[in-house]
């Protein structure tokens, strides 16, 4: 019991220790640490075409190793974040970027389900509202009002 | 008109499902192609040595139409490839151009020894930059090229006889004449 709890501390701690590792290798990194912070942040927002749901600073994969060495060629030559995203989207396609951008093509992914919860919830209140304004019930009549009364009187 | 309205959640319902439906049809893998209809990107690539044919350039494609084949001795598809397009350069007459991507040089040379030589030239990309102006994220890539030098069609993976007979060879006839 001791030892179990000892060891889920220890798992725990290492846990938070642990940093995620980055597939940017140390010979890839540029020697100014702004730039290279400027390259990774960047990197973070290109979707490595090989394996799809990792970005190409945590892929492993040789091409996003080749992406990753072409932005800091890029941005050692002086270019924008804004051109070198828009150099690859020449060349991959809008599926290079890690957050789809807005345009008609994809208002609904991105507007959707606000529009779709709006829609509904509008819905769901009108007809909640009309169900607590439906009419009361119509009064008793007097004989229905003494024949009630008799019940609990009767009960007490 | 109320009846209507409970019909409404299973007609929603079919919506969606069938939108799913076809998406699972879909292979997520292949992502169609920014380049096409775009000219050619440009570039010039040394060619590979002992294998007795040019490097390539854009200025070599154009004016033709032609297959530019991205493969590579160590992409293991390319080797089942290899023979679909041996067959289309010997005996319908297609023009092949290569890029070998990311290879070292003599593997490159020892693969074409192996598998056979269909192109007419071949550019060596050994670090992928051209590999990366192409669009390219998967070896074999295939793309086809018209007379003014446009990509037509981009096939990812390897050429199977199905796509042959059904996309690439009824294009490059259709970009021919």
């Amino acid at each position: 019991m001791m030892l179990r709890g000892l060891l889920a501390v220890v798992a725990v701690a290492a846990a938070l220790i642990a940093q995620p590792a980055l597939a940017v290798l140390p010979s890839e990194m540029l020697k100014d640490p702004t730039l290279e912070a400027r390259a990774q942040t960047l990197s973070k927002d290109i979707r490595c075409q090989v394996c799809q749901n990792e970005d190409i600073d945590d892929s492993a994969a040789p091409l996003a190793a080749d992406m990753r060495r072409l932005i800091r060629e890029k941005i050692l030559a002086g270019q924008t974040n804004q051109q070198i995203l828009d150099f690859l989207v020449q060349r991959y396609g809008d599926n290079v970027l890690m957050r789809p951008p807005i345009k008609p093509a994809t208002w609904l992914l991105w507007f959707g389900p606000a529009a779709l919860l709006i829609v509904t919830g509008t819905l769901i209140a009108v007809a909640a509202r009309r169900r607590t304004a439906a009419p009361a019930p119509p009064q008793l009549a007097p004989d229905e009002e003494r024949r009630l009364r008799e019940i609990l009187e009767r009960r007490t | 008109m109320r009846r209507l309205l409970y019909i409404l959640p299973l007609l929603a319902f079919v919506a969606v499902a069938a939108w799913f439906a076809v998406g699972l049809t879909r292979d997520p893998n292949r992502i169609p192609s920014a380049l096409i209809d775009k000219p050619m990107p440009e570039f010039q690539l040394p060619a590979l040595a002992e294998i007795g044919v040019p490097g390539l350039a854009t200025s070599d494609i154009h004016g033709k139409v032609a297959l530019v084949n991205v493969f590579a001795s160590w992409c293991v598809p390319c080797r089942s490839e290899q023979p679909i397009l041996m067959r289309l350069a010997r005996e319908k007459g297609v023009i092949l151009y290569g890029i070998d991507y990311k290879d070292q040089a003599p593997a490159g040379a020892a693969f074409l020894r192996e598998f056979g030589n269909p192109y007419a030239a071949i550019g060596v990309d050994a670090d992928g930059k051209v590999g990366i102006d192409w669009g390219v994220y998967g070896v074999p890539e295939t793309f086809v090229i018209d007379r003014e030098g446009r990509i037509r069609h981009k096939q990812i993976g390897p050429i199977t006889p199905e796509s042959l007979n059904t996309t690439i060879l009824p294009l490059v006839a259709q970009l021919s004449k």
